[in-house]
């Protein structure tokens, strides 16, 4: 099936199987392996990426449900050189360990900027329930959105 | 040289990945791309132990898109079992099938879903045969055997002495013993004794084992691997595929994390066999149920026995634990071992007598976690501790800083004397969380306190190079998973030759570049590697002095490095100029190297541990008694480090060892049925999320520069996981009075404690 779809503002015609999930078409055929596999099963948000600016797990998400869409992934997160406030929120935080959460945290907390922009501790914790961190313990990363938050405003 | 303020050591500087990391760039085993290469499947055995009377993959084999279906009679031209204490796991289940998911066949093919398809045309014709899962099953009368016969001893001469027994399904035991013990407690004036239960419980790292294998022209190997040890993958696929060390090359991007899940080889072998058949790359990437099925923690079931006399001065231990290892070794002999030579914990204990057993059961392979067995032990000794407070009317803090050894005490004849001041670490915690404040009614405080012994003896090398434009490359093969070695090593090299942290670069680990490491685990890196980083960067750093020395006539202690060149009384010369001085052209580099060997002693486990990692947890928890729900509310960790190197990625690793701790104190636990696993996926095994961790976690370090390590520093990152599920149960103990000794604290279990105290 064809489909047309924006990926970080890039506008790209794909013939992707009608079964084919969207994070394989980013990892595989747009090379864009920031969005990662891990429970496969929508429980550990590493594979979040944002349809239309709502967080979706790539892994269970069709790419022909993306048809007509915009998609965001990481790549697309910072103006070119600049970085995305959340994104240099993390660097400052430390809110970085291993990396693998890191992609999906970032554009769930994306997704809940977006929605509000001044979310309180809990909205963040609420918010963060679909995405997984073993490193962390989740301190830093929930400071990091807080931070960026306030930068943003 | 006299001493200057450091620089760039101790400094909390963002990670020197963490850009990699918020873009996207990072790239792990599963990224990677090789030309031709094919996706591999396994076919895992659906029984906890089964005779496999025949595996048929020629209808596989045949699949167009598929390359090579293998089982284990296609690995007759190699070593077909592997493992680092034995060498009793199969690359392929041979005979017999001894855990639910043991690889029986395995297929690579053009794509994912192709290999995926072939592997339903593979026929395995399965005897089903009695299991053992528990530590009972295993150990009872009768039990079924996991394994027959004697198994092959492993590939590391530092495993040699370990003691399998025939006939049972106990593959090693230990026993250590020092003054009297079964005297000394019949004279306590007060023993307190019962058994822990820890459960089998799963790493998740988020990036499941992966590896990419490919066979070049020459007969020589590559992997890009998911592995916290380079070196030890290379040992077993050298002697498995009887290729020389030098034509075996592990290369290890990015790891997704490891806890270690990811210590010696697990996945390797396969992927090499499949790239071979195959005649191209070859991608092996499990899946989440698949890590389930590859390793997990060795559950235990541990009694300890304590004797106090009346003064509260600890008398003796006695302790006996069984750990559950599963179906293969895997590392487990030593984690029992080595744990359970620390099972007094840190404190002064004249008489003891320990006794641990390795129990093969038919489950998946037990093996390092982080702690290496330490958090079963702790589990049970420090809950003791506050149940001997309880009995001797003691603050259970004061009971410990009663008994705590003594910066400088000796732990055991021939190991290193104690290199911290636990009742330092304990003051502060104690003052973090308030101790001896009034709480609120509704809130009950513990603490607990971990001691635990380091890899001995172990050997990191290192070599730094120093480029004409005054960069610097550091080559280590400690591994990044997270922990932040790369950004720890690169302020040791910074600091030492008085360079800005972006002029220093860490190499990847790839054992055809990177000088040996024995392995990135027992908080061990920065200590070792980082001191073997520090001994080369000087190497290059004396040879600076020289060449400066020489050209100008001065003596070399009259010069110093500053930002980046050697200063003398008169002149300053950039390291470009010096190595100008030293080639006579623009050309040439200077090369540190530094080892770190410490060799063998006369320890009890046969070699002096580098360090000791010492911690305390202070928690503090509420609990509904409608529900049995438990919440820690507040936690503090305080962890003796000696020196930390990069304040904030520590205080970083130390809130994610409490809330893995936290983990397996509240809500994990690996259940089995019938023979099966029944919470092998994220869907049904829960792991602490965000809204899980404590609202209030405090990570605090001690800092006295008294480690061997580079500036003083010791290992840290497993130290504040280990106390947590004590420090828990005995908050909730002094809240409730209900004592629990089975982990995880589930709501059940907590619900029923409490009804049973109500009546």
């Amino acid at each position: 099936m064809q489909i047309n779809v924006a990926v970080n503002d890039r506008a790209h015609v794909l013939e992707v199987a009608p079964h084919a999930l969207l994070l394989d078409v980013l990892r595989d055929v747009l090379d864009l392996k920031g969005a990662k596999r891990s429970c496969d099963t929508q429980v550990c948000g590493a594979c979040t990426v944002l349809v239309d600016g709502l967080a979706v797990s790539a892994c269970t998400y069709l790419a022909v449900e993306a048809d007509g869409r915009s998609v965001l992934t990481v790549e697309g997160l910072a103006d070119g050189e600049s970085l995305d406030p959340l994104q240099r929120a993390f660097l400052d935080a430390g809110a970085v360990q291993c990396g693998f959460c890191t992609s999906g945290m970032l554009l769930t907390a994306r997704a809940l900027l977006r929605e509000n922009p001044a979310p309180t501790r809990e909205d963040v914790l609420h918010y963060l329930r679909g995405s997984l961190c073993r490193c962390t313990g989740y301190r830093k990363i929930v400071e990091a959105v807080l931070a960026a938050a306030e930068t943003a405003r | 040289m006299s001493a200057r303020p450091l620089r760039v050591v101790g400094r909390p500087v963002p990670r020197v990945d963490g850009l990699e990391k918020v873009t996207g760039r990072a790239r792990y085993v599963t990224d990677l791309v090789l030309p031709g290469m094919a996706h591999a499947k396994v076919l895992r055995s659906p029984y906890a132990h089964a005779r496999v009377r025949r595996v048929d993959v020629a209808r596989a084999g045949a699949r167009p898109g598929v390359f090579a279906a293998l089982s284990s009679a296609d690995l007759t031209w190699c070593e077909p079992y592997f493992g680092p204490a034995f060498r009793d796991r199969p690359v392929l289940a041979i005979d017999v099938a001894r855990h639910e998911g043991e690889p029986v066949a395995a297929v690579a093919a053009v794509d994912e879903a192709t290999a995926e398809e072939a592997l339903e045309l593979i026929a395995v014709d399965y005897e089903p045969l009695p299991w053992a899962i528990t530590l009972e099953e295993a150990l009872g009368p009768g039990a079924p055997l996991v394994h027959t016969g004697e198994p092959l001893s492993g590939h590391f001469a530092d495993l040699a002495t370990l003691r399998p027994q025939p006939g049972t399904n106990v593959c090693h035991r230990f026993h250590f013993e020092r003054g009297d013990a079964v005297t000394a407690l019949a004279g306590a004036d007060l023993v307190v004794e019962d058994t822990y239960r820890f459960p089998p419980v799963q790493h998740y790292a988020l990036e499941p084992h992966a590896v990419l294998a490919a066979w070049d022209e020459t007969g020589a190997l590559t992997l890009w691997a998911s592995t916290q040890n380079p070196y030890s993958v290379r040992v077993e696929l050298a002697k498995m595929f009887g290729v020389p060390l030098a034509r075996i090359r592990v290369i290890v991007p990015h790891l997704g994390g490891g806890f270690g899940s990811k210590t010696y080889a697990k996945l390797e072998p396969l992927a090499a066999a499949l790239a071979r058949a195959a005649g191209r790359p070859v991608r092996l990437a499990a899946s989440v149920p698949e890590a389930f099925q590859t390793v997990r923690r060795c559950a235990a079931r541990v009694t300890t026995r304590v004797g106090f006399r009346r003064d509260g001065t600890l008398v003796a231990v006695e302790c006996a634990a069984d750990y559950d290892v599963g179906a293969y070794a895997d590392i487990g002999p030593r984690v029992v071992q080595k744990a359970t030579y620390t099972a007094t914990g840190p404190y002064r204990v004249p008489h003891v007598r320990l006794d641990a057993r390795a129990v093969y059961t038919n489950t998946t392979p037990g093996g390092a976690f982080r702690g290496f067995g330490v958090p079963q032990l702790a589990w049970a000794l420090e809950s003791l501790f506050d149940v001997a407070a309880g009995r001797l009317d003691r603050d259970p803090v004061d009971l410990r800083r009663q008994n705590f050894l003594a910066h400088g005490e000796e732990f055991a004849p021939g190991d290193t004397p104690i290199d911290g001041k636990l009742e330092e670490s304990l003051g502060r915690a104690a003052e973090a969380i308030g101790w001896t404040r009034a709480g609120a009614a509704d809130r009950g405080r513990g603490v607990a306190a971990m001691l635990k012994a380091s890899l001995a003896p172990s050997v990191s090398e290192a070599i730094v190079r120093l480029h004409t434009d005054g960069s610097v490359s550091v080559l280590a093969s400690a591994v990044e998973m997270g922990q932040g070695t790369r950004t720890v090593l690169a302020q040791i090299a910074a600091e030492v030759l008085s360079l800005p942290l972006a002029r220093v670069t860490v190499v990847q680990p790839d054992t055809a570049v990177t000088p040996y490491d024995q392995t990135t685990s027992s908080s061990r890196s920065t200590a070792m590697t980082g001191r073997a980083v520090q001994l080369a960067a000087e190497d290059v750093r004396d040879q600076l002095l020289r060449v400066v020395a020489e050209a100008l006539g001065v003596a070399a202690r009259d010069l110093a490095l500053e930002d980046g060149a050697v200063v003398a009384p008169a002149r300053r010369l950039t390291y470009t100029e010096v190595l100008v001085l030293r080639f006579g052209m623009s050309g040439g580099e200077l090369i540190g190297r530094g080892v770190i060997a410490p060799g063998r002693t006369a320890a009890p486990l046969g070699g002096s541990t580098p360090f000791w990692e010492m911690a305390v947890g202070a928690a503090e928890v509420s609990v509904d008694e409608e529900t049995g729900a438990v919440r820690i509310e507040r936690y503090v960790s305080v962890a003796d480090v000696g020196r930390a190197i990069n304040p904030l990625l520590l205080e970083g690793q130390d809130e994610g060892g409490v809330v893995q701790g936290l983990g397996h104190t509240l809500l994990e636990e690996m259940l089995y049925q019938d023979g099966h696993l029944l919470n092998g996926t994220l869907l049904v095994y829960r792991v602490p999320r965000a809204d899980d961790a404590p609202p209030e976690l405090e990570c605090h370090f001690v800092e006295n520069a008294d480690g061997s390590g580079p500036f003083g520093a010791k290992g840290a990152g497993e130290g504040s996981l280990i106390p947590v599920s004590p420090a828990v149960a005995n908050a909730l103990a002094r809240l409730t009075g209900v004592r629990l000794r089975d982990l995880p604290l589930t709501p059940e279990r907590v619900w029923r404690a409490l009804r049973a105290r109500g009546r």
